[in-house]
This record gives C-alpha cells, structure tokens and sequence, in this order.
C-alpha cells in the first residue's frame, strides 16, 4: 500500500482575492481509484488543473514517486505520466479516432499511423474499450469521444489519469461501460482519480474518497466506510435533508398542446422531429434526454425564440378560456396574448440576464417596457429585487452588483425570482440547478413544487435522472430531436429512462441516409 | 527540439487576475502609471533636446493655459471632439464598432457647407443655420444608416463598412470642393465671408461659446438618453447579449438600426457646428482625425458622458502641449505626437495593472534539477 503515485502538500492558489484552493493535501495511490468529492466552486478543477500543468500552485509541493516536481505545462505534466480527460473534449472533428491519438505526438520525422492503430487496438483490447480506430469524430456519440479522450492519454502512457466528471454527459449504461474501464485500469495498477458531485457513482466505483469544501481539504475517508449522508455532510458542513417533495397534481387541466413541431438548424440537420405533448397545470413534466437532443429548441420553440418549420403549439388561456396559437409569434407578441409563460433558460447569464448589469437592471428586464413615459422606472424593479434578495436569501453586497459576480446558485436564484414574480401560468426551466450546490439545488426543486401548488404547469428539463424521478409526475424522453418515450414518474426507472434516451441514436442514423 | 531544461522551473513572471478593488485604489494605481508616463516622457524629452524637463512641461503647459485666447482655442477644441466622442458611445454601447465617425461627420460638415453656398444670402442667416442643421443630420444618418442597416439584415462586418465610408466621405468632399472652386486650387476659402450668413453668431463677444453650449446640452441629453430612457436601456441590453435581448422580446436588428442612425445623426450635428460654428469652410480632412480620437475618448471613459468631458479636455491639452513644446524648442512636430502618444499608451495601459497583478518568482525557492 506504500506506493503512492502522486503526492499533493498544502498547495493553495489564489486568484485575487479568491482562494480557490488553501493549504490541501491529497495523496493518490498507485491502483487505487481516488474521487475527489465537492460542490461546484469547490476548487476541484483548479486542484486537477495544477497537476496538469495548466495551473501554477502559489504555495505548496506537489510530489510524484517521491520527489518534488514542478509542472508548468500541459507537456510537462505528459513527462509525468500524468494525463487529463476534460469535461469538453479537445479533439478534431474532421480527423479520425487514431489521428487524433497520435495528434501532437509526431515531432518532426515520418509518422507510422498503422503501427499506432495497431498500438491502440492493444490498448482497447487490453482494457476493453469499444472503438474503431477509423472513424471519424464528427460520427462519433459522445461516449465514443470520450473513449477517444482516455485511449489518448493511455497511448502517451500515462499513469495516472484525472477524469473532470465524466459521467456529465453520459447515459446510464454508458457510465456502467466506463466504470467497467475504469476498474480494468485500476487493477492494471494506475492512479484514477475522478472529479465528481454524484455521490452514488462516488460510492459505486471509488476506493478513496477525497472532500474538498470551498477550496479547503475537509479529509480523505475509505469508500467502505461512508455513505451518502457522510459524505453530504463532509461536502456541505452540516447535515442536509435528502428527499424531494412529489405533491400529488390537482385538478391537472391541459395548459399546452404541442403537436407534431419540427425545426431544423442552419445546415439543414433537424433539430425537432415531430415533437408532440402535452403539459398540464398542477404537474412537474420532467424532459430527460442526452445533452443537445433537442430540449433547447423545444423551449426556445415554445417561448417564440426558434422558427419551426411545421406544427403547432396550443396555450389554453386559463382566464380566458382562449386557445391561443404560439407558432410564429415573437416573444412580445406572446406577451401580448396574455400568455403568463415564464421561461429559466440553460444560458442563465447569456440568455436570461446580463452579466454585467445590476440585480436590479435585470429584473427591468421584464418590466421596462412599462407604461408610456420614454423613461425606464426603477422604482418598481428596485422593490422587485430587494424581495427576491429577502425572501430567496440571496447572498450579495447589494441590489446594485453586477450578477456575473454572484455565485452560481445566487445567479439563479435571480433569475428564477425573476421569473416566477410575474405569476406564470407556464414554467419552463432548464438545468435548473446545473452547477448549484446541495442546498441551493434543494431550494430550487421547492420552488418549483410550490409553482406546480399553484397550479402552474411546470416544464423541468433535468440531466440528474435520480431528480427526474424524484420531482416530476411524468417523464418525456428525447433523443435526437424526437420524443423516444413517456414515463409515469412515480413508476419509471432509471434503466427505462437511460434505455429511451439513447434508442434514437440508431434510429436516426438508419432513417437520416439520404 | 526538446525544451526540458524549462520544465523543472517555475516561471519568472506569472500574471493573474485580480479581483475587484476599490474605487479609490482604482484612481491610485492608474495616477501612479500616469505618472510614470510623464517622467518617461520627460527623460525622452531630455535626451532629444538636453532641455529642462520642468521648462518642457511649462511649454506644454503654456500651450493649453498661456492665454485667455489659448484657453478657449483648448475648450474648442475639446468641445468638438467631446461632441463626437458622445456620438460614437450610443453605437459603441451596443457593441457597434462604428469607426466611421470621421466620415459622418465630414459628410454632415459638407451638408452645411452645401447649404450655405447654395442659399447664400436668400434666406436671414437663423433660418439657414437651422436648415443647415437638418441637412447635416439627414447626411449623419444615411452615412452610419448604410453600414447599420446592412450589419443588421446581413451581419456585415461593420468596422470595414463604416471605416470605408471615411474614405468616400473624403472623396466627395474633394470631387465637390472641385466643383465649387473654378480656378482649380482645390482650397475653398471661407463661405459667405461677407455677410456671415449661417455662420454661428458671436455669443457675449466669445466666437466658441455657443459651440461649447450646444456640446455641453449634448452632453447631458447623451448622458440621460443612455442611463434613463428605455431606448438606453435596450441598447445596454442588446450590446451586452443579443440572446438575451431576443429573449425578452426586443428586436434587435430595429434597435441597431435605430442607435447606429442615432449615432450618425449626432456625427451630423457635429459637422454642422464644424461648418456653421467653426470653420466656415471644408477640406477633406477638416475633422483631422477627431472621428478616430473620439474612439479612444469615448473607450477611456467607459461611455461615461460625464467622464468623457475631462478625457477629452486632457487629450486635447496633450495634443496641444505636445505642439508648443514642439514650436517653442525647435523640434519637428512629430515629437509632439510621440509625446502625446506615450502618454496616451500610459493611460490606456493603467487599465491592465488595475485588472491584473504581475508575479516574480519567489527567490527562496530552490531550483530543482532532474
């Protein structure tokens, strides 16, 4: 057990005035797979971003096979051994899988790319990796380009591989694969160390466990000895309560009727295909899908922001009594209906807010067309963003910072404060929680339940399937564009939903040969 | 090629970003950069000339301040590239690099030249000023209109577009100046010289005044357009993110439109104060480069209106100090320019240590071999 692979001795690192990793200590054996636990803003990335040469520590020793090193480079970190597989794959789309292994490796002189493709058919036999060392990225699932990623560190012969959340972008039976991989290569004797937040895959494949909280080291415990609340607490500081409220819906009534909606982007790929749904007042509508299967077009779709090509989408006015047709018309004309939608998209500080401007600018967002003068009034967004401060507890020196210096969960506390005061009758929210710590996460899915209380129809695009079957009352899948399933929430299983997300892989690629 | 020897050491100089830092600290640091620009300047001075930097900055000095005449020569001369600095922040605020504001406002000083030659003396001279007015604002706005309109329907690049608009704009003036002065000297002398006619009157016996007046309304109607009107709101929004803009329902490609032909209009009116308040006449380079300092004017103050008065008043007391020191000690007039320059390049640069912080290696690190 002696054989410790990488060494880490009170590094810190600062940037400003923000320390983002104080005085942490970490060891990483050789066979052992190392998870390095903690919220977003943690400072796991800045930690893994030093070993890899992309960093500098301020303070500290980092300590490889006994000695004391400085890496000051992605290449020296190579030297090292040391290999990195980011969360946003750095690989060439037109190039194949072997290509892009052996790219950046050929130092002057020939290159004899049969002898690396027969190189990496050894190393995906050895660890059982499924990849065709001739195709194209651009072909590729995400899961094979992750593979691409890891066989690329493994060709350079690294031995100790950091993986930044892997599993983000992956179906369960993906992660199932990797993890499968994963243990392989422990058992072959290298250092893995994986950058996570879910703690059942920190439970399932880790033998250490490594906590960091706001940069600081909190302690490193044997993955046999804890359990999902041991580690919350070791994450968070304090016990956190762990159950989602699933409030049975009331007097569920049709709000939107989507029907048979299509769009396609710029170079002509569909983007929808045939989407048909409903949403209902008093009900969460969970849409579980791989990342960039489409859930961004259908909201940006309905909230009159993407131009389809066919199809139709219905609102049934509740005061009214109106069906109101949404195709077509840009987001003030929908305003103008009546329609009461609100809408949190995935770009918070891109799409939803302005970085740059005050929490109080920002909740003139909605509101500054108000009234006739040619003058903005600002008394009504001033009062608007104190409330939302009060009640939401929003952390920030005032009204008037900017929200791009907010942390991520008090940025969408903002906005979805925002968007929850005009009193909608339609919620549309996507990743809603997507880089928000325990606690705000929580808050979040409150909010929520108490819309869907109100009878509001709540539309929850998700990537944390455990949360999907937790909070909402159904399920609708996506892959590639269309609608591969609806589940019961109560009912569904993970296996169901990750099984669906993925069953239009194959089909688009039969029926897209043109 | 392998480098290794480099892998062991840390680096010499690091930089990173700082956070935010106050206000006053701010001022600080950037006085202090200033600063040593000017004592940078000064030992280059000394080295040109073996002058006495202390009589090199009295000169300069002198240049701004010397006389009353001298000091309302500098308010002019601020007030005009004051004026056109306003009119390029509504476009810059959107994100709109319009870098044509030396041709819209020669485009809106020849419409107002056009007005005066071709009314003459038939209309009382309020009445032509007034005229001359409109025309130079309908010339702004078709001259920044063009490229506004086809960044927004075509997403042209708008920096080429407006910059090449300059060079048509002086074209014109030239082609015109042909056909209005027969002899063939290509020099147009003062127009209407005798009886003034749509030129500015003289306001308390000060020919300036009412240009500065008409700057300094400007300035404040800039200054609440941008910070309390909706329309300032929305193009806030749009230069910031146009995703978000699209989502809350504005429509972007009308917005740009509206400010870039905003942003012409108010070049245009700027020529008109060149034409009817200033010059009396036209070249084609009567804004001698104030539609590309006002870029820098309006970028230094962030789009403040209220910090651009004192940026422009210090540019053109460099630029004016950098002349005297050049006449007074006998130096060919580019050392003004590089001395402006320098200083100028001090300023813009004070920016970077406020928002970054340079690190030297730390020398009680020992320096490992393999």
């Amino acid at each position: 057990m002696n054989n410790v692979a990488i060494e880490l001795r009170g590094i810190t690192k600062r940037f400003g005035n923000v320390v983002a990793n104080s005085n942490v200590n970490l060891t990483v054996r050789n066979g052992e797979i190392l998870s390095l636990l903690g919220e977003n803003g943690s400072g796991k990335t800045t930690l893994m971003n030093m070993i890899s040469g992309i960093y500098h520590p301020d303070e500290g020793q980092i300590l490889i096979g006994g000695k004391e090193v400085s890496i000051n480079s992605p290449h020296d970190a190579f030297n090292y051994k040391i290999g990195m597989i980011h969360q946003h794959f750095k690989l060439v789309d037109l190039f194949t899988a072997a290509e892009n292994i052996v790219l950046g490796l050929g130092r002057g002189g020939k290159f004899d790319i049969r002898s690396a493709s027969l190189k990496v058919a050894t190393i995906s036999a050895k660890y059982g990796f499924d990849i065709v060392p001739s195709k194209k990225i651009y072909e590729m699932s995400v899961s094979e380009k992750q593979t691409v990623e890891i066989i690329k560190v493994l060709y350079r012969g690294a031995d100790i591989l950091i993986l930044d959340e892997p599993t983000a972008v992956l179906t369960p039976q993906e992660t199932r694969k990797l993890f499968n991989v994963l243990r392989r290569m422990r058992d072959d004797g290298k250092a893995i160390i994986i950058i996570t937040h879910k703690l059942h895959e920190v439970l399932d494949l880790s033998d250490r466990v490594a906590v960091l909280r706001h940069g600081e080291y909190v302690g490193t415990i044997d993955t046999c000895d804890a359990d999902e609340n041991i580690l919350t607490e070791m994450m968070v500081g304090k016990k956190v309560e762990l159950n989602i409220d699933r409030p049975e819906p009331v007097d569920p009534k049709d709000r939107l009727v989507v029907k048979n909606i299509a769009c396609k982007n710029r170079d002509g790929i569909r983007l929808l295909d045939d989407v048909s749904f409903t949403a209902r007042s008093g009900e969460i509508l969970g849409i579980a899908g791989i990342a960039g299967s489409g859930q961004r077009e259908l909201l940006e779709a309905i909230a009159g922001l993407q131009k389809l090509e066919y199809g139709s989408i219905v609102y049934n006015n509740p005061k009214t009594g109106l069906a109101e047709e949404l195709r077509d018309k840009t987001p003030l004309e929908i305003r103008e209906l009546g329609v009461r939608l609100s809408f949190v998209p995935e770009d918070r500080l891109g799409m939803g807010l302005v970085g740059n401007m005050s929490v109080v600018d920002n909740m003139m967002l909605r509101s500054y067309r108000r009234g006739k003068s040619i003058f903005v009034d600002k008394q009504g967004p001033e009062e608007l963003a104190h409330k939302i401060i009060d009640e939401l507890e929003v952390a920030t020196p005032d009204a008037e910072t900017p929200v791009r210096r907010l942390s991520g969960g008090n940025v969408q506390k903002v906005l979805l404060g925002r968007e929850i005061s005009s009193s909608p009758t339609l919620l549309m929210a996507a990743y809603p929680v997507r880089g928000l710590d325990i606690n705000s996460s929580y808050l979040i899915y409150d909010l929520l339940n108490d819309q869907k209380k109100k009878g509001v129809a709540v539309i929850f695009v998700g990537e944390d399937l455990d949360v999907l079957l937790d909070l909402c009352d159904r399920i609708m899948v996506i892959g590639g564009g269309r609608i591969t399933g609806m589940l019961d929430g109560r009912t569904a299983t993970k296996n169901e939903v990750g099984y669906l997300m993925t069953k239009t892989d194959r089909w688009e690629e039969k029926s897209d040969e043109e | 090629m392998k480098n290794n020897y480099k892998a062991h050491k840390e680096p010499l100089v690091y930089i990173t970003k700082r956070g935010e830092m106050p206000r006053a600290k701010q001022m600080l640091i950037k006085s202090i950069v200033i600063l040593i620009g000017i004592v940078f300047c000064a030992g280059l001075t000394i080295l040109l000339t073996n002058e006495n930097p202390l009589k090199v900055f009295k000169a300069m000095f002198m240049g701004s301040f010397g006389s009353p005449r001298k000091i309302w020569n500098l308010l002019q001369a601020s007030a005009i590239l004051l004026g056109i600095s306003l009119a390029v922040t509504p476009a810059f605020k959107m994100r709109f690099w319009n870098t044509g504001a030396e041709g819209q406002v020669l485009i809106g000083m020849l419409a107002s030249i056009a007005c005066m030659i071709y009314i003459g003396d038939a209309l009382p001279s309020w009445l032509l000023i007034i005229i001359s007015l409109f025309a130079s604002i309908v010339a702004g706005s078709v001259w920044a209109g063009i490229p506004g309109f086809f960044k927004a329907i075509w997403n042209t690049n708008e920096t080429l577009f407006t910059l090449m608009m300059n060079y048509v704009a002086a074209q014109l003036v030239s082609l015109l100046i042909m056909y209005w002065v027969p002899s063939g000297s290509m020099v147009l002398g003062l127009v209407n010289s005798n009886s003034q006619n749509g030129w500015f009157p003289t306001i308390l016996g000060q020919k300036y005044l009412l240009n500065i007046l008409i700057v300094a309304f400007l300035t404040a109607a800039i200054y609440i357009y941008l910070k309390k009107s909706k329309q300032g709101y929305e193009i806030a929004v749009v230069g910031e993110s146009e995703n978000t803009a699209r989502y809350i329902g504005i429509n972007v490609k009308k917005v740009i439109i509206r400010t870039v032909i905003i942003s012409g209009a108010l070049c245009g009116v700027m020529g008109w104060i060149l034409a009817a308040g200033t010059d009396h006449s036209i070249n084609s380079s009567a804004v001698g480069g104030n539609g590309f300092t006002a870029i820098m004017v309006s970028w230094m103050s962030k789009f403040n209106p209220i910090t651009m008065i004192f940026s422009s008043i210090l540019v053109c007391f460099l630029q004016k100090g950098a002349n005297e020191i050049a006449s007074n000690l006998g130096l060919n007039s580019s050392v003004g320019e590089v001395l402006t320059g320098i200083i100028i390049l001090f300023i813009v640069s004070s920016e970077f240590f406020v928002n970054y912080q340079i690190h030297f290696r730390k020398k009680n690190r020992k320096e490992k071999a393999e």
